[in-house]
């Protein structure tokens, strides 16, 4: 009848409207991205089978510990943070749970290759060096003595990490969260100087991002932001979902409840308009 | 037409009934927001380590924003069974330092082995017993838990449970 | 002096002092609207639903916000959306409901337009309405500011950047209004003041004048039909409720409002909770940067239509530059709805459909409407800018051309 179909044109024209500021006009501004790429495919795979034993010796010699501690195998950190940060620009990490965290073959490339594994080969060259030296290895097969690195890195690794574990080894020595009361161990100013910029708190990146953002921004950062100082970090797929869901826990924490609310507030006002037509029809019947 | 007119008031009475059940559990949401924060309610406990403190020796610590007043008892200070805190073999005098009068805080007079409140002349012996003036009880105990030679103020503790069943 | 009797009960008590019979009869029981009228006629009281609903949201965000540059942001997006119970689902609230009065609005506006609710004596009540949509629309880029995020910084930076525009005192007004050369705390804390007291105030007076404005010349109908409403109403009364063309604001009007209201909010707590990026831009969950312009910037939908003609107007004409072209234009945008009334040269008061000229006048201003709110929001570039420029020339078109085009209509000619 007639009000339906004036309610048809309403609709109609507020959902041309809709389509055109929200789903058009965001693709059109965000073109879409390819999607995240857990097989690192631009890196060659070490397929070498690695010796954790040889792999603790080679480590210890590889000059690692130079710049990396190994906290639970007793080895501290050679540099307190304010030294690192004015050193590095930024504290190095330990490689405690480095196995746990990385891909494989991304850890490999990243030790022979640090800049092109972690995609900043836009800011560091020759003249102007990344902050960890490449392993040029120790006169053996490179790639097997990095395979035993690694294999080493394994069986030192963790079996389990929390969400908020995996963000204070994978992110927080550049990005603040201080919802949680994390801050980073690096210091502003040199770090500023490194990147180029203040890498930002990631309390609420949740909502400014959303899910699948972060998922290709953490996997690759150059694709959605060219040129960017921010390493790609190599996590393995699981893990940076560990690191998703723990943004999500800090970002967004009344997301359940707001799913179970809005259900109520719905349902009550469903129920509300079976009323209000019951009531509203009667009154109207004898006009 | 009797019967048409409380037909109508019944689902008129009915739509308004279940709009008015909403509006509960709306004003009950708004009563939830006015609570006090999380972070409000968790700082309520806070811990003093008692160890450094010497005989005769006065503090003043915050607790749920109020200052709590900790006196270790020396040898010539009176002992009072139904009021003192022990700690590690040491009396203390823990009270929430507001004058039970009007709410001042009251000065600890060293040389009179008092407290004065300044407001109206109360004082208080060093038990934290009113014993001149216009206040009408004793300075009030905060909840306590003793934990070593810690108190937890704002948990209940057992050696609270007695003092305040005979204080 | 008031004769007081005896009272027979609570409501003759307060009647003796308040009057509070005449009063129900006066605003609800014989307040007589025409019966034939769409369910489009409860959009007034959705929209007063729509302001209860923000007001309401708006005091409990207002007991935790902290209106201070170092602060605003986290009081938002920590303390309220996480600490606070229900915090979130006021801030949710509001941010959506403030979308949706202006989806509201529109339709309102346009039901005003189609079916000619704007003149012969209905001026006050159309250019009151225009009013609340001014003021709806300062208090909307107001409330934005408060959470501080790049949104909130960069559209406030653009927005008070236009008065510079203005001949020789444009500069030093700019900062007089920020209370700074760039929008900072100052500019915070008075666009605060604005959104929490005197823009509401304003509102609510504006509300009361709108609402007087239509006793006199009683709302329209869906025929634009003049009603002897002392006869109806006689009919109505005397029980003859099927013949007569009117019906009692309470209850008969109030119960179809209330339940198209009750639709609607199924409709506007499903965006709440569950899709509301529309409403609260994803964005403005970065905090401020007046160091860095986001890549996108965009205002809320609704002046997306008025941002397009500000800036469609994109090449010189002559000695005048593009930029005041599309500030001219812009200021002549924002008037011409006021001026509508004056514009229709045709007393004719009736649905769009019976007017063939102003029928097609209206669904190419719909259209234009859509085009320009829809490419507001894309990058200007390319094809674009000139389907801007297009879209913005026809807007002006339209209203230069609704004086000629109703000059020459009577009453029952469809010419």
């Amino acid at each position: 009848m007639r009000e339906l179909k004036i309610l048809s044109l309403v609709v109609a024209i507020t959902a041309v409207l809709y389509w055109g500021i929200e789903p058009f006009a965001h693709s059109q501004m965000n073109p879409a991205v390819a999607p995240a790429d857990f097989a690192f495919e631009d890196l060659e795979a070490n397929n070498k089978v690695g010796d954790a034993a040889a792999g603790a010796e080679t480590f210890m010699m590889a000059g690692c510990i130079a710049c990396h501690g190994v906290e639970s195998q007793g080895m501290d950190s050679p540099m307190d943070n304010e030294t690192a940060s004015l050193s590095f620009g930024v504290v190095s990490p330990d490689l405690g749970s480095a196995a746990y965290l990385y891909d494989r073959n991304f850890l490999a490339m990243l030790i022979k290759d640090p800049t092109r594994a972690l995609k900043v080969e836009h800011k560091f060259n020759d003249e102007n060096p990344h902050p960890m030296s490449a392993f040029y290895g120790l006169g053996g097969d490179i790639d097997q003595e990095v395979a035993d690195i690694i294999a080493y890195l394994e069986t030192i690794a963790p079996s389990k990490m929390s969400n908020k574990e995996v963000f204070e080894d994978a992110c927080l020595r550049c990005h603040d969260m201080k919802y949680d009361k994390l801050y980073m161990p690096t210091q502003a100013e040199p770090l500023t100087e490194y990147m180029g910029t203040l890498p930002p708190d990631l309390s609420i990146i949740i909502r400014a991002k959303g899910h699948n953002y972060l998922t290709t921004f953490i996997n690759n950062p150059q694709k959605h932001l060219e040129g960017t100082a921010m390493p790609r970090v190599g996590l393995k797929k699981d893990v940076q979902e560990q690191v998703i869901s723990y943004l999500e826990e800090i970002g967004d924490s009344k997301k359940d409840e707001r799913t179970k609310v809005g259900i109520y507030i719905i349902g009550f006002f469903i129920i509300l308009s079976v009323f209000a037509y019951l009531w509203k029809r009667k009154i109207w019947k004898d006009l | 037409m009797a019967v048409e007119q409380n037909r109508r008031d019944f689902l008129g009475m009915a739509f308004g009934g279940v709009a008015a059940v909403g509006g509960v559990f709306a004003l009950g949401a708004m009563k939830q927001t006015w609570d006090p924060l999380p972070s409000v309610q968790a700082a309520g406990f806070t811990t003093v380590d008692l160890s450094p403190m010497k005989p005769g020796e006065f503090r003043t610590i915050e607790w749920r924003k109020k200052p709590i007043f900790i006196l270790k008892k020396d040898s010539n200070m009176e002992k009072n069974g139904n009021r003192d805190v022990v700690v590690d073999g040491s009396e203390y005098t823990v009270v929430i330092g507001l004058c039970t009068h009007l709410g001042c805080i009251p000065a600890w007079k060293p040389n009179e082995q008092k407290f004065h409140c300044a407001c109206h002349g109360g004082d208080f012996d060093v038990s934290g017993v009113n014993t001149f003036g216009p206040p009408p009880r004793p300075m009030d105990i905060p909840p306590f838990k003793i934990e070593g030679s810690k108190l937890v103020l704002g948990e209940e503790g057992p050696e609270y449970d007695k003092l305040v069943g005979n204080a | 002096m008031a004769q007081i009797k005896k009272a027979n009960g609570l409501v003759d008590w307060l009647d003796q002092r308040l009057a509070v019979r005449s009063l129900t009869r006066v605003l609800m029981t014989e307040y007589w609207i025409p019966k034939n009228i769409n369910f489009l006629w409860a959009m007034g009281v959705v929209l007063s639903v729509l302001f209860t609903l923000l007001v309401v949201s708006g005091i409990f965000l207002l007991m935790y916000y902290k209106p201070d540059v170092n602060y605003a942001f986290d009081s938002v997006n920590y303390t309220i959306m996480q600490e606070v119970a229900y915090g979130w689902l006021w801030r949710h609230m509001h941010g959506v409901a403030a979308s949706a009065v202006f989806l509201v609005i529109y339709i309102h506006m346009f039901t005003g337009i189609y079916y000619g609710s704007y003149k012969k004596g209905r001026e006050m009540i159309w250019i009151s309405g225009m009013l609340l949509f001014v003021l709806f629309s300062a208090e909307a880029f107001s409330g934005y500011m408060l959470p501080w995020g790049q949104m909130s910084y960069w559209a406030a930076q653009v927005i008070t950047n236009l008065f510079g525009g203005i001949p020789i005192i444009g500069d030093a007004l700019v900062v007089w209004i920020r209370g700074d050369f760039a929008v900072a705390d100052p500019t915070l804390t008075r666009f605060f003041m604005l959104h929490v007291l005197l823009l509401p105030l304003i509102i609510m007076l504006v509300i009361v004048i709108h609402f007087y404005s239509l006793r006199i010349p009683h709302v329209n109908n869906e025929t634009g039909e003049e009603i002897d409403y002392d006869i109806e109403a006689e009919k109505y009364k005397a029980g003859d409720k099927k013949e007569s063309k009117v019906i009692p604001f309470w209850p008969v009007f109030l119960s179809k409002d209330f339940f198209v209201v009750s639709i609607f909010m199924v409709f506007l707590f499903y965006l709440i909770c569950f899709h509301y990026s529309f409403a609260i831009d994803p964005i403005n969950f970065e905090p401020a940067n007046p160091l860095k312009t986001p890549d996108h910037i965009y205002p809320e939908w609704y002046f997306l239509w008025s941002y397009e003609v500000l800036r469609g107007f994109f090449f010189d004409v002559g000695p005048i530059a593009a930029a005041d072209i599309g500030l001219m234009a812009f200021g002549f945008a924002n008037v011409a709805f006021f001026l509508l009334p004056f514009l229709d040269r045709s007393d004719v008061v009736a649905p769009a459909k019976e007017r063939k000229k102003f029928n097609l006048w209206f669904w190419i201003l719909i259209a234009d409407m859509i085009v320009l709110t829809i490419y507001g929001k894309l990058p200007p570039t390319g094809a674009n800018a000139w389907v801007g420029f297009f879209a913005a020339m026809v807007f002006i078109g339209l209203f230069i051309s609704l004086p000629i085009i109703t000059k020459g209509e009577t009453k029952g000619g469809a010419r």
